[in-house]
């Protein structure tokens, strides 16, 4: 029954195959061949699934038409057996950029460029999604040539240029193929980055937040174009809608951008694949909640060469790790379920592609994820199923021929077929010549003993209990073996040569000696090779180290959770109307200060003896820029639209570090490239979380702006981005408020209007709905921003570093803002040549809410003692003074109903120090947040320990690695760098 | 020609800080003080908990316990419950040769070159900058200025920060010859393509040949006739005598190794780490060779992640530890007006481990020991300089640093700077609006 099935159906494939051709032909007459090739006695890989042991299956025209154990051969067929091999769907790789030229470069210019240079298409160069692969393809042979002897048949290629880069096609490796026959699909996806496009200088984005909210802006514009709206044609724009229902390949390099790429497609509903990093296994959870399919590259980080103990000093723990861990990581997805399929991208292919795979498959990942990553889930992924990665009726003549299982090392891959065209890469008609011989010549019986795969011999040559020293070559069944003199004080050679078809038991050929003289000689067969004692070489046993959160140092092993802690016998700093308590219980419970009194009871709570410790608040920091990837996105004047908690890195050393030095919760601001700068990202510093969930939920939203020498590009080499003076910042804000204005009039008309990401921002602000804190330094223009707020009805919310609030407190206090400074820098740059130390405390006086900040991640780490200097810089108390880094910050951010202060009901976020906090000797031991312990001493000092024996033991690995002849990499050094908006070498 | 001129004289003057000069400088000391009942730290790690200091004529004519019975001598200060302390010195600094990083008119620490021993700090010290008089009331009031840049920088000198010009200022001319030890690791460069993290730098050798070449050079010529002038090879002379000390900033374990090999191969006398993040591993390489450490301002994060987050805070103490001689450093980003919380580094080495004297030497003896001016400066010790400040708490924590008198070779120097002029300007106006 089945077998007549299986006829039928090919009776009809010859019924409804024959289609039309029809290209003229000059150079002779027409040749069709419509005749089918069968293959027969194969292990068949009809899916990563299913195996069909000594299968058949028959191709015409390129396509497969039948599959089976047995299945009927017409008369017009030339049979291949394929006895003792295998045969798996040829690979797809959906990220390439086979045959495409590379982007030429835009050159250097002297001074940025901020506009756009092209013209009919999109405002910001980067949007390219116009761009069509077919244009810029041409098959590239012998690339094709290194992809197929790693098993691959399809590739789907774009150019690999820009944010938005246009659409891909699929290309079949037919190098005797034309075009048309080789491309399956013109438009086969849309493909997308964060990188911009090399073929424009365009400024904008420069920073990661930027790329991203181009996107948004670019999904919105096209949207709003589709209706018809534009009066102007925007070729982009167009390409964009036409590649709506493409599938969307978003291209990321490291995992933050990877759940960056994510989230973006959430807001639109696209669900994005996303060419992955290979570091997928550090948040495998969020991975995994993605939902998306992943691309990964089948690339692991070298080790280093650890030799000179001096430069090993210098490298990361992370990098370290890294190393060890990210051969597990395809092992990671698959036990999480998560889609995913391998790319050569930024591989040789030819050479590293099988063996890092195998390598792979060494760290834990099964072999039919792998065989489905290569064929069923990119074929799925790109709309191909049935057609490519399968071995089946009706789907592409496209697969593999190898002398065994892919997945071992010691397998040759003969022949590559795609579409039907036969890609020899190794012959497998070799006659398998090895074995033991007696070898005869002039009269002298050697032992000659032929080893290894049938198309790779090796030869061993004795003769009696003496080696003799020899050469085999073996081509095209030609065998060539070159034999030394016996006497090595000789050099005398012996030269064989036979051709050999077939084996029979005696090979015989001819024999030239040392002295010129040809001879016969014969070799007959004593013993058949001995099967490779198939040494099952020890599974190498991987230490693999853990994962921590974040997987850098210091992170942890596993996530610290919330504990109800009394604190026992405190001095408490409350930051509150009662001061300072001495003798004080605070009691947390369920991540919130349950209760403050005296012989409080514990009720199952920890208790921490506090006796001689101060118990303070979390120090709140109005101005940080850690824990994030970016600072500036510098590439408009303003840029309203970008949101820091677009940038946020959770793996930051510096957040643990803050920990240390008592921080708990900080605004990242934007930085101070532009006027109106980025919105900010409010953060409890919880170490070990994810991005998101380090975010403040319950605190407002803000945005920088910023004023004077930075905005103004003053002291770099750029001026031709609008405004280079004081004046010109004043017209840049009254510009951008009064277009807001409009374009909320707009909005609220019920008129089709186009959704303005940096105007609805900007609107927030006008409305009240979002506040402002600007950076600024001199008096006229702290006046001067402030007068703009007003005639616009809304106020400044604060004023950071105010380096000159001191000679307007009288005016900041009308305006009713608030202040947020520095202690003591000045004398870095001009606009702060009058500042002063006693600035927080004139402000202070005056009635100003007034804090401490930090800019900069070493400063943060002790704000304390930059509280503390107001008390010699102007005389503060020093209750006044602590106020200035916990409960006046936090009534700046408007945060103060949960942090800033020891309150029943707030947020427990807590530091225990070993002293009164304003001393230059104290130091936190413990630091909560909301009940969880992230900082403490004692367990910093364990973690040191592991880190060393960590560290230790990797460097052991490495050694062993490079002794057992791995390809190692010179030491390099992720240094940490120190960001401020106020360095001048950081704000570009 | 002329008019040219001065209309860049008029330019130069229109600038408001080049327009305003510093406080007066103090006059010679006439009359002796008496200082009684303070805690005196003498900087040398002993403490007289109630103390009697006498000076005249610029020095220290007694340091003893107040109980004992002496004549007090001149005008009396009465200092019960306070402090006092030897005027704290800021060593590899380049205060009065630089006044406002991105001004680039205002910066003279750099000259082009690579090899420039012969460039003097001391000619282009501003005796009246508005930073250096900053660094007074904290009582920072001595310190090195050192040129910056190329392979060897230049010469030091080491100034007192009270005086009407560079000739006044200095207290020892001449007294260091600065080099930049070349890194074992290099910054890629973007470029060219390269990953701008740091990797092994394949010339370091060949830096490290050029600088013993040029020392080699040297030697030959000065032992020559000396028929013609070579000002790089004369400037390094007094390196071999002892009379100027090679300072090697650099960092590395393995660059203070080669350093201190180079100390041995060039007769260099006397040889300075400046920087010495690493130099815990090696320490006991730098107390045979008889080698200090200038470490760098604590107030630093870790260059590693995997380091101790308290490792900068700590790095003093750890080198002292293994009894290595030690001051500190300020010099990194911002550095010259940031050099006024030299105190408040010595404190954060007290945090975290460090005896508090101790760590007060680091910024008095140690450094005046290692400047080779500790014959007169450094400490509080009878026959040396009147270099001293009366505070009226610990001056190594910001709450108590706070400073009502200060002498530099007794003469009672002012404590008022632009920034306290500003200060009491505003206070003022905001008093007097209250009034109205």
């Amino acid at each position: 029954m089945k077998l007549k099935l299986l006829v039928l159906g090919i009776l009809m494939c010859i019924l409804d195959a024959q289609s039309q051709e029809y290209f003229p032909k000059n150079d002779g007459v027409k040749s069709p061949n419509s005749n089918y090739t069968i293959f027969t006695n194969a292990n068949i890989y009809t899916d990563a699934g299913t195996v069909i042991e000594k299968g058949m299956f028959a191709i015409r025209e390129g396509k497969i038409t039948a599959v089976g154990k047995s299945i009927n051969i017409p008369s017009n067929s030339t049979v291949i057996n394929l006895e003792g091999k295998h045969v798996y769907p040829s690979f797809i790789d959906l990220y390439s950029n086979f045959g495409i030229s590379k982007p030429k470069r835009a050159e250097n210019g002297s001074q940025p460029q901020y506009d756009a240079g092209r013209e009919g298409y999109y405002w910001n160069d980067h949007i390219r999604p116009e761009t069509d692969a077919v244009s810029h393809f041409s098959f590239d042979a012998k690339e094709a040539e290194k992809l197929q002897k790693a098993g691959f048949g399809v590739v789907n290629t774009h150019v690999q240029d820009g944010i938005l880069r246009g659409t891909g096609i699929l290309v079949a490796l037919t190098p005797e193929a034309s075009e048309g026959d080789r491309i399956l699909n013109e438009r086969s996806a849309q493909y997308l980055s964060f990188d911009k496009s090399v073929q424009s200088r365009q400024s904008y984005p420069t920073s990661i937040m930027g790329a991203m909210a181009l996107i948004r802006q670019a999904y919105l514009d096209a949207d709003w174009y589709a209706k018809g709206n534009a009066d102007n044609t925007d070729l982009a724009l167009e390409a964009l809608n036409r590649n709506k229902n493409l599938t969307q390949i978003f291209v990321t390099d490291n995992l933050l951008n990877e759940l960056r790429a994510d989230k973006l497609g959430d807001e639109f509903g696209v669900q994005y694949v996303i060419v992955g990093s290979g570091m997928e296994y550090q948040r495998i959870d969020k991975i995994k909640a993605s939902g998306a399919t992943y691309i990964i590259p089948l690339k692991f980080p070298s080790a280093f060469d650890v030799e000179d103990p001096y430069l090993a000093t210098r490298l990361s723990l992370q990098e370290m790790r890294e190393w060890n861990q990210a051969p597990a990581n395809l092992k990671v997805l698959s036990e999480n379920n998560v889609p995913f399929t391998l790319t050569t991208h930024s591989i040789d292919a030819e050479k590293d592609f099988r063996s890092n795979l195998i390598k792979a498959i060494d760290f834990g990942l099964s072999k039919e994820t792998a065989l489905a990553a290569l064929t069923s889930v990119p074929a799925r992924t790109i709309g191909m199923q049935g057609k490519l990665g399968t071995i089946k009726e009706g789907a592409w003549a496209n697969f593999i021929i190898t002398s065994g299982d892919y997945f071992d090392k010691e397998t040759t891959i003969y022949e590559n077929w795609v579409q039907g065209e036969q890609k020899i890469l190794e012959n497998m008609d070799v006659t398998n010549i090895t074995g033991t011989y007696d070898l005869k010549i002039d009269g002298k019986t050697y032992e000659l003993n032929i080893s290894g795969e049938p198309s790779k011999p090796k030869a061993e040559v004795k003769l009696g209990d003496s080696r003799i020293g020899s050469k085999l070559s073996f081509e095209n069944n030609w065998m060539n073996l070159l034999l030394s003199s016996p006497d090595t004080t000789k050099t005398e050679f012996i030269r064989l040569t036979a051709n050999i078809p077939e084996m029979t038991t005696t090979i015989t050929g001819k024999a030239i000696l040392p002295n010129g003289n040809q001879s016969a000689f014969t070799a007959t067969r004593t013993k058949d090779s001995e099967d490779k004692k198939k040494q099952e070489k020890d599974k190498q046993v991987h230490e693999i180290v853990p994962v921590t959160f974040p997987n850098i140092a210091y992170g942890f092993n596993e996530k610290p959770e919330q504990q109800n802690v009394l604190f026992k016998n405190a001095t408490v700093w409350t930051s509150e109307a009662e001061g300072v308590l001495e003798n004080t219980d605070v009691l947390v419970r369920n991540g919130q200060i349950a209760r403050i009194g005296k012989d409080l009871n514990a009720g199952g709570a920890r208790v921490i003896d506090a006796t001689g410790k101060h118990l303070t608040a979390g120090i709140v920091d109005e101005h940080s820029h850690i824990a994030a990837s970016d600072i500036n996105e510098a590439g408009h004047n303003s840029s309203a639209e970008v949101s820091m908690e677009d940038a946020l890195d959770p793996t930051d050393i510096n957040i643990y570090r803050n920990l240390a030095g008592g921080v708990t919760t900080i605004q990242l601001l934007h930085g101070s490239a532009n006027p109106i700068g980025g919105k900010s990202a409010i953060l409890k510093l919880k170490w070990g979380e994810s991005a998101e969930d380090l975010i403040f939920e319950e605190a407002a939203p803000f945005i920088k702006f910023a004023l004077g020498e930075n905005v103004k590009q003053a002291n770099w080499n750029s001026n031709v981005r609008f405004p280079q003076t004081r004046m010109g910042v004043e017209q840049v804000f009254t510009d951008y408020f009064s277009r807001a204005r409009a374009y909320e009039t707009l909005k609220n008309s019920g008129d089709d209007f186009r959704k303005d990401l940096e105007m609805e921002t900007i609107v927030e602000i006008l409305n009240g709905e979002r506040f402002v804190s600007s950076h600024s330094y001199i008096q006229s223009e702290i006046n001067m921003l402030m007068k703009v707020a007003e005639q616009f009805d809304f106020n400044i919310n604060t004023f950071t570093h105010i380096l000159e609030g001191y000679k307007v407190a009288d005016k900041m206090k009308e305006h009713g803002v608030g202040a947020s400074t520095f202690s003591d820098w000045w004398a870095y740059k001009y606009e702060v040549n009058d500042a002063i130390p006693y600035n927080a405390a004139i402000m202070n006086e005056v009635g100003l809410t007034v804090a401490i900040n930090s800019d900069d991640s070493e400063m943060s780490r002790r704000l304390n003692q930059e509280a503390a200097k107001t008390m010699k810089y102007g005389g503060m108390s020093e209750e006044e003074a602590w106020k200035m880094v916990t409960i006046n910050p936090a009534k700046l951010l408007h945060i103060d109903e949960y942090v800033g202060s020891i309150k029943e009901g707030k947020h427990a976020d807590l530091v225990l120090w070993n002293e009164h906090p304003l001393s230059i000797y104290a130091i936190p031991e413990k630091t909560m947040i909301e009940g969880v312990l992230y900082f403490d001493k004692e367990q910093d000092a364990k973690m040191r320990e592991e880190i060393k024996k960590e560290r230790n033991m990797l460097i052991g690995q490495m050694l062993k690695a490079k002794n057992d002849g791995v390809k190692t990499q010179p030491v390099k050094v992720r240094e940490e760098q120190r960001v401020h908006c106020d360095l001048l070498e950081k704000v570009q | 020609m002329k008019l040219i001129y001065r209309q860049i004289l008029l330019t130069f003057m229109c600038l408001p800080f080049i327009a305003q000069a510093q406080q007066t400088p103090a006059p010679q000391q006439t009359e002796a003080v008496t200082i009684v009942g303070a805690t005196a730290h003498l900087g040398n790690g002993e403490i007289i908990e109630n103390s009697l200091i006498i000076f005249e004529d610029g020095k220290l004519t007694q340091v003893m316990d107040a109980n004992t019975k002496i004549q007090y001598r001149g005008k009396i200060i009465q200092a019960e419950g306070k402090h006092v302390y030897p005027g704290f010195i800021a060593p590899n600094s380049t205060l009065g040769i630089g006044e406002i990083d991105a001004v680039r008119p205002t910066l003279d620490e750099d000259e082009i070159g690579e090899i420039l021993p012969n460039v003097r700090s001391l000619i282009a010290y501003n005796a009246e900058s508005k930073v250096v008089e900053s660094m007074r009331p904290n009582g920072v009031l001595l310190g090195q200025i050192v040129p910056r840049g190329g392979l060897v920088s230049g010469t030091s000198s080491v100034v007192q920060f009270d005086a009407w010009n560079w000739e006044d200022a200095v207290i020892r001319e001449d007294d260091g010859l600065h080099i930049n030890w070349p890194s074992a690791f290099r910054r890629g460069r973007p470029w060219r393509d390269e990953d701008p993290n740091l990797k092994p730098n394949d010339e370091y050798n060949k830096e490290l040949q050029k600088l013993s070449s040029f020392f080699g050079e040297a030697k030959a010529y000065l032992s020559g006739n000396r028929d013609y002038t070579n000002l790089a090879y004369l400037a390094i002379e007094p390196v071999f005598s002892g009379e100027k000390k090679v300072f090697v900033h650099v960092n590395g374990e393995k660059e203070i190794l080669d350093a201190v090999q180079f100390k041995k191969d060039q007769g260099v006398q006397h040889l300075v780490i400046v920087g010495g993040y690493h130099a815990v591993d090696v320490a006991s390489a730098l107390v045979e060779n008889e080698i200090p450490v200038l470490v760098n301002r604590p107030h630093s994060t870790p260059a590693m992640d995997y380091e101790d987050y308290d490792y900068p805070y700590k790095l003093a103490k750890l080198l002292h530890d293994q009894e290595v001689l030690v001051g500190l450093e300020s010099s990194g980003q911002m550095e010259r007006m940031n050099t006024r919380n030299l105190p408040f580094y010595a404190g954060t080495v007290a945090a975290f481990g460090l005896e508090k004297e101790e760590a007060l030497k680091m910024i008095t003896s140690n450094t005046a020991r290692i400047l080779g001016i500790d014959e007169n400066y450094g400490s509080l010790e009878k026959g040396k300089s009147a270099t001293l400040f009366i505070s009226e708490g610990d001056a190594l924590d910001m709450r108590t640093n706070i400073i009502s008198h200060a002498w530099i070779d007794g003469r009672a120097i002012s404590l008022e700077t632009h920034q306290t002029e500003l200060w009491k300007r505003y206070s003022n106006k905001y008093k007097d609006e209250d009034k109205e």
